[in-house]
């Protein structure tokens, strides 16, 4: 475990920073900001035509570390601790429950709680809760 | 030029994220352990950047979805699903315990590609593996008995 320091500043206005690209990517394109489901899209079945604008959505999350590494000299701070089986497991269960559960922290926590969705409101109680039970099951637990 | 701001509109996305450091899994971990508050450990920062996210959407949206129609398209695609179902709580309850594991949810963890971490692309191959399949799942014919269909439009 590594200790990490509260960051309440930072963490607001990059958190407003996420807003605007929500709202831009809605006054623009009419969709909702969901990481999950803008990725999950680009494989198939296909449904509409608008993989191109999805896949240029996800490169520019992609390019965002390069951006910054090009405007601030440094790359920021990323702490990985899990071993690759571990990786492996957690990303089958994030990748299928995103789409079961038709979203994310983004389309659902942001976008969803943003249109005062009752759906969306469940699903993130539910994964928070789950996320916790798990945190708590591996850092206290084992 | 709608592709262009696309690129840009995920750029400021992957900026949110860095600003607000919720593209470090230790720090979303941190967040994620109540038992830490006893210890000291816990790191509330997370709830400020949902704060700051939520705030932001939900007046520029009640902006935006002022409007008749989008600059780029001919209409808003919102999800018009209303009532709960079981699919939608066990999809975030599966998520919600892979979070757990690494501190990585689809956004952060598309950003730290870019880092050029090994852990990123593993955990990116696996995520697009079970996306893949719970696609594949959802337009079998035989499961629209015992899974509701999804909305296509919600997120």
């Amino acid at each position: 475990m590594t200790a990490t320091s509260f960051t309440p500043v930072a963490s607001l206005i990059g958190g407003a920073l996420i807003g605007v690209a929500a709202v831009m990517l809605m006054a623009l394109t009419g969709r909702i900001a969901g990481v999950s489901g803008i990725t999950a899209r680009l494989l198939p079945p296909y449904e509409d035509d608008q993989f191109a604008g999805r896949l240029a959505f996800v490169a520019g999350l992609v390019a965002a570390p390069l951006v910054a590494l090009v405007v601030t000299g440094r790359l920021p701070v990323q702490t990985i601790e899990a071993g690759t089986a571990t990786l492996v497991v957690a990303g089958l269960l994030v990748g299928f429950g995103t789409v079961w559960g038709n979203g994310c922290t983004s389309g659902h926590g942001v976008c969803g709680l943003s249109r005062l969705s009752m759906r969306a409101l469940v699903a993130t109680i539910t994964f928070m809760a789950t996320g916790f039970a798990t945190v708590f099951v591996v850092r206290h637990l084992s | 030029m709608a592709i262009l701001l696309q690129f840009a509109i995920g750029l400021v996305f992957g900026a949110g994220l860095l600003l607000s450091r919720m593209s470090n899994p230790a720090k979303v971990l941190n967040f994620l352990d109540l038992g830490g508050i006893a210890s000291g450990n816990w790191d509330p920062s997370l709830a400020f950047v949902m704060a700051g996210a939520v705030a932001v959407t939900f007046a520029g949206y009640r902006h935006v979805l002022r409007r008749s129609q989008p600059l780029f398209a001919e209409r808003f695609h919102l999800p018009t699903k209303r009532e709960l179902d079981l699919r939608i709580v066990t999809g975030a309850a599966i998520f919600g315990i892979g979070w757990g594991l690494v501190g990585f949810c689809p956004g952060p963890a598309l950003t730290a590609l870019g880092f050029g971490s090994r852990a990123a692309f593993i955990f990116v191959g696996a995520m697009l593996a079970g996306m893949w399949l719970a696609r594949f799942l959802s337009h079998m014919p035989s499961l629209s008995r015992i899974a509701t269909p999804a909305d296509p439009l919600e997120t």
